[in-house]
C-alpha cells in the first residue's frame, strides 16, 4: 500500500512532534512512530531543559553559549551552539504558550534550576538556566507538543515500523513501513523526509534509555549508503541506579546531593574542586568509574553512594518526587533516609545523522545535501552537543532543532519542491529485511547475541577506552554480525510480531556500533566523553574535526570534516 | 527461585479461544515482571507479544492485569506479588490484538473527545503567561497521567456504558478546565456535561488503581462542582 502526503516524519518525540506541528502549518504532514507517540523515549527526561530566560537570576546567551561550546569540549560546531542558545528563550516561551506545565517562581514566571555545567559570566559561579516541570521535565513537553498535534489533527501513523529509507541518486523520496499490529508493508511517499528517531543506548548493558531505543534510524542511514558523524561519542551519565542504570536525573546533584565512595569520602574533591558534583558529566563519570576501578566502590563493589539525606524530606518530596518513587520502587530504598548506590550508565548519542543547521541530512565532508531528506533530535548530529552534552541541552537540542527542520521542510515544499519518482525495487527493500528474516532457518538465539554485545560494549567500549579493547570489541562485532545472519524467527505470524521487530532492532544495534568502535579507534585523543587512556590528551593539531563514517562492503570508511569555530578559540578545560 | 507465571495467550489468526500457557522463570532479586515476560520473551516463546518501552514507569506502554490488579508490569517488583503463581492477563474490556497487547483507539479516541489540549482566548507577549505556585499547584495530580489506560479498564460505569468518556479522558480535561491560563472551558463544558460526560461518573472510585497514583475519581468530583457553578 503506498500512502502520499507531503511531509513525513519517523518518530514521535520531541523533534519530530516539534518538526510536525510546525510542517502541519502549511504543509499535509505524516508523522510515523513504533511506539505510540507519548510512549517515546522523550517522556523519560526528568532534569529540564535549558534557556537562559534568566527569571532567577542574571543569565545570558553568550554565557550559554560559553557553557555549550566548553561543555562540548570545544568539538561542536558554534555556529550551530549559537542558534541552540539564542532560539531556545523562543522556544522555551512558545512551549508555555503551549500550555507546557512548568514550575513556577514566587512572580509566576518560569522556575529554574541549576544543572552541572551551566555557569554565569562565562564559567565562573553555577547559574539556574534549566526550566523544569518538577522531575518530569521531558513529560511536561512531549505531552504538550502531542496535545497540539491531536488540536491541529495531525496524521500519526502508530505502531509503524521503519525498515529502510527510499533514495535514489541522493535524492529522497520516502521510507517503506512495516505495520506492526496487522503486518504488512507500506510504501510513504514524500516531498521531504525526516529522521528524528533518538538514541541507541541500548547497545550497552547498564544503560538509561527505553526499550525502544535500538538506533533505527542511525543503522537505516549507514545502510542506505550514508555517512553518521561523531559515533564515537558516546555520554555516560555519572548516576544510574545500581545494577539497572536506570536513571537518577542530575537535578538530584543540582538541588544538592553529593557522591562519596567506600571511605565515606566526597571523591570529586580530587578530581573537580572547584565544582565538584556540578562538573560535566564526562568529568563526574569518570570520576566515579576510577572510584570504582581503584576499588574504593562500596564494599569494593560496581558502585558509589548518592547521598540525598541531608536535603530533608520536605525538599525531596517536592522537587524530586518521581526519582524518590522510582528509587523506591526499583531498590526498595528511601532516598530520604538512605544512600542510593549508583554507578555510570550509557546514556546519550552525541553523534548521529549529520545535518546542516535547517535540518537538512549531508552526505559527504563537504556538507553536500541530500535532496529531501532531514533529521533532527538525538539520532541526528548537527553538531551542538560536541563531544559531551551538556544536561538539559538535548530536550532544547530537539524543540529547537525539530522546530527548525519542521520549517525549512514547509519552506522547501513550498517553494515548489516536487514528490521525487520511487525506486522501482522500493518495496523489496523492506521485503527483503522481514521476508529474510521470517524465512531463515538457523541456530543461533537473538538473545544471546544481544546479550554479549551488550556485556562486552561496556567492557570494551565503556568511559573508559584503550587500543586493545577497541579492537577486541570491533571483533566481537564482526563475529556477532556474522552470527547474526544465522537467526531464526520462531514466530512466523504477521500479527504483532514483536519477536520479529526484536530481532530487526538487534540487527540495527549491530550496524552502528561498528562506526563507534572504529571511529573510536581512530581517534588518537581524549575528548570530552571519549576517552583514552593509552591517548589522555586532547589533541587540537590533530583532531579538531569531526569524524564521518560509512559502512562499506570492506568494513567502516572514515573521513573528517572541520569543526566551526566562530567566537571560542579552543583552550584547556578544568572544572 | 523458579516461579510460575499463568499468562493469557490469544492469537485470533490462530486460535479460537484465548487460553492461559504456563511458564516457569528463574526469578531474581529485584525482576520486575517486565523483565520475567522478557525472560520468556527473550529465552523461552518468543511468540508472546506485550508493549513496553521505557521500563520504568514512565511511558504507559506495559499496563496489564497481574494477579487481578491493573499494573504496570515493568515497576511491580516479583517479590512484591507474595510468591505463589503469578497470573499476567491484558487490560480488561479493551479489545485484545494479541496475548497482552490491547486496542486503545476507542481509548484514545475518547481523551481527543475533551479537546486535550491548551485553548488560549487571549494572544501570549513575548514572555510567559504567569501562574502563581499555588496556581500551578491545582493541575498537580493531573498533568502526571501516562495514558496507560488502567483506570479507563477497571471503571464499572464505562463498562455499563461504553460511550462514557471514561476517567482517563476526565482527567485529561481536568488539566486543562484547572489551569489558569487556560480558556478553553466554554467549548469543553458542553463536551463534560453532555450524555456520557462527568454525569455517568457514579463516583466508584475504582480508577484509583492508578499506577501513578492520580485520583480521577476526585477530579470528575472537582470538575462537576466546576460546571455546576459555571452553569448556574
Ligand atoms: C532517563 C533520561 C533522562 C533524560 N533527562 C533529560 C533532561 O532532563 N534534559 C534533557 O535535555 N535531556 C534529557 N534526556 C535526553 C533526552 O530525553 C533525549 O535525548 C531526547 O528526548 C530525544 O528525543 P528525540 O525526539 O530525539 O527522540 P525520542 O524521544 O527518543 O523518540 C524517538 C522516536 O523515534 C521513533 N522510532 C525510532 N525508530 C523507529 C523506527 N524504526 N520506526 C518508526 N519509529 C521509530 C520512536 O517510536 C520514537 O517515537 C534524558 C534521557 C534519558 C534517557
Ligand atoms: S489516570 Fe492513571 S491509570 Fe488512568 S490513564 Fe492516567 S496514569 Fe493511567
Ligand atoms: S515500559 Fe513504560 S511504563 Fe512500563
Amino acid at each position: 500500500m503506498v500512502h502520499e502526503h507531503d511531509v513525513v516524519i519517523v518518530g514521535a518525540g520531541i523533534a519530530g512532534l516539534y518538526a510536525a506541528l510546525e510542517a502541519s502549518r502549511s504543509v499535509d504532514t505524516a508523522v510515523l512512530s513504533k511506539v505510540f507517540p507519548t510512549r517515546s523515549h522523550s517522556i523519560s527526561a526528568q532534569g529540564g531543559t535549558a534557556a537562559p530566560l534568566g527569571n532567577m537570576e542574571e543569565d545570558s546567551w553568550e554565557w550559554h553559549l560559553y557553557d555549550t561550546v566548553r561543555g562540548g569540549d570545544y568539538l561542536g560546531d558554534q555556529d550551530a551552539q549559537e542558534i541552540l542558545v539564542r532560539e531556545a528563550v523562543e522556544v522555551a516561551y512558545e512551549l508555555e504558550h503551549m500550555g507546557c506545565p512548568f514550575s513556577r517562581t514566587g512572580e509566576g514566571k518560569i522556575a529554574q534550576r541549576e544543572f552541572g555545567g551551566h555557569y554565569s559570566n562565562l564559567g565562573k559561579g553555577p547559574v539556574r538556566r534549566a526550566c523544569y516541570a518538577a522531575d518530569r521535565t521531558g513529560h511536561a513537553m512531549l505531552h504538550t507538543l502531542y496535545e497540539q498535534c491531536v488540536k491541529k489533527d495531525v496524521r500519526f501513523y502508530t505502531e509503524y515500523f521503519v525498515l529502510a529509507l527510499l533514495m535514489e541518486n541522493n535524492v529522497c523520496s520516502g521510507v517503506v513501513a512495516w505495520d506492526m499490529r496487522k503486518g504488512g508493508l507500506h510504501i510513504f511517499h514524500a516531498k521531504a523526509v525526516m529522521f528524528a528517531t533518538g538514541g541507541y543506548a541500548r547497545a550497552w548493558k547498564v544503560n538509561t534509555n527505553a526499550l525502544s531505543n535500538t538506533g533505527d534510524g542511525m543503522s537505516i542511514v549507514l545502510q542506505a549508503g550514508l555517512p553518521l558523524e561523531d559515533m564515537e561519542f558516546v555520554q555516560f551519565h555519572p548516576t544510574g541506579l545500581y545494577p539497572s542504570g536506570v536513571l537518577v536525573t542530575e537535578g538530584a546533584r543540582g538541588e544538592g546531593g553529593y557522591l562519596v565512595n567506600h571511605e565515606g569520602k566526597r571523591f570529586l574533591e580530587k578530581y573537580a574542586p572547584a565544582k565538584m558534583e556540578l562538573s560535566p558529566r564526562d568529568v563526574v563519570s569518570r570520576s566515579i568509574q576510577t572510584e570504582i576501578n581503584e576499588g574504593r566502590g562500596i564494599g569494593g563493589k560496581g558502585y558509589v553512594h548518592l547521598d540525598l539525606r541531608h536535603l530533608g524530606r520536605q525538599a525531596i518530596m517536592e522537587k524530586l518526587p518521581q526519582i524518590h518513587e522510582l528509587i523506591l520502587k526499583f531498590s526498595g530504598i528511601d532516598a530520604v533516609t538512605d544512600f542510593v548506590p549508583i554507578l555510570p550508565t550509557s546514556h546519550y548519542a552525541m553523534g548521529g545523522i549529520p545535518t546542516d543547521v535547517n535540518g537538512r541530512v549531508v552526505m559527504d565532508a563537504k556538507n553536500t545535501p541530500v535532496t529531501g531528506f532531514y533529521a533532527a533530535g538525538e539520532g541526528a548530529c548537527v553538531s551542538v552537543h560536541g563531544a559531551n552534552r551538556l544536561g538539559c541541552n538535548s530536550t532544547m537540542d530537539c524543540a529547537v532543532y525539530g522546530r527548525r527542520t519542521g520549517r525549512a521542510m514547509a519552506r522547501f515544499i513550498g517553494e515548489g519542491a516536487e514528490k521525487n519518482t520511487l525506486p522501482k525495487d522500493a518495496l523489496e527493500r523492506g521485503r527483503t529485511k522481514v521476508e529474510g528474516l521470517l524465512a531463515a532457518k538457523g541456530k543461533e538465539s537473538p538473545a544471546a547475541i544481544r546479550d554479549e554485545l551488550q556485556q562486552t560494549m561496556m567492557v570494551n567500549c565503556g568511559v573508559f577506552r584503550e587500543e586493545k579493547l577497541l579492537k577486541k570489541q570491533l571483533e566481537i562485532i564482526k563475529s556477532l554480525q556474522g552470527r547474526y545472519k544465522e537467526v531464526e524467527v520462531g514466530y512466523k505470524g504477521q500479527r504483532f510480531n514483536t519477536e520479529l521487530l526484536d530481532v530487526i532492532e538487534l540487527g540495527n544495534m549491530l550496524d552502528f556500533v561498528e562506526t563507534i568502535v572504529v571511529g573510536g579507534l581512530a581517534r588518537t585523543e581524549s575528548r570530552g566523553a571519549h576517552y583514552r587512556t593509552d591517548f589522555p590528551k586532547r589533541d587540537d593539531g590533530s583532531w579538531m574535526k569531526h569524524t564521518l563514517a560509512w559502512k562499506t562492503d570492506s568494513g567502516i570508511k572514515l573521513d573528517y570534516k572541520p569543526v566551526v569555530v566562530t567566537r571560542f578559540q579552543p583552550q584547556e578545560r578544568k572544572f | 527461585m523458579m516461579q510460575t507465571f499463568k499468562i493469557f495467550r490469544y492469537n485470533p489468526d490462530e486460535d479460537k479461544n484465548p487460553y492461559y500457557k504456563t511458564y516457569q522463570v528463574d526469578v531474581q532479586e529485584g525482576m520486575t515482571v517486565l523483565d520475567v515476560l522478557n525472560e520468556i520473551k527473550w529465552k523461552l516463546d518468543g511468540s508472546l507479544t506485550f508493549r513496553r518501552s521505557c521500563r520504568h514507569g514512565i511511558c504507559g506502554s506495559c499496563a496489564m492485569t497481574i494477579n487481578g490488579l491493573n499494573r504496570l508490569a515493568c515497576e511491580t517488583q516479583v517479590k512484591a506479588l507474595g510468591g505463589g503463581t503469578v497470573e499476567v492477563e491484558p487490560l480488561r474490556h479493551y479489545p485484545v490484538i494479541k496475548d497482552l497487547a490491547v486496542d486503545m483507539e476507542d481509548f484514545y479516541k475518547k481523551y481527543e473527545a475533551v479537546k486535550p489540549y491548551f485553548i488560549a482566548g487571549t494572544s501570549p507577549t513575548d514572555k510567559e503567561r504567569y501562574q502563581s505556585i499555588e496556581d500551578r499547584k491545582k493541575i498537580d495530580g493531573s498533568y502526571e497521567c501516562i495514558l496507560c489506560g488502567a483506570c479507563t479498564s477497571s471503571c464499572p460505569s464505562y463498562w455499563a456504558n461504553p460511550n462514557f468518556l471514561g476517567p482517563a479522558a476526565l482527567l485529561a480535561a481536568y488539566r486543562f478546565v484547572f489551569d489558569s491560563r487556560d480558556e478553553g472551558m466554554g467549548e469543553r463544558l458542553p463536551i463534560l456535561n453532555s450524555r456520557h460526560g462527568l454525569w455517568r461518573c457514579h463516583t466508584i472510585f475504582n480508577c484509583t488503581i492508578c499506577p501513578k497514583s492520580l485520583n480521577p475519581t476526585w477530579a470528575i468530583g472537582e470538575l462537576k462542582k466546576k460546571v455546576i457553578s459555571e452553569k448556574y
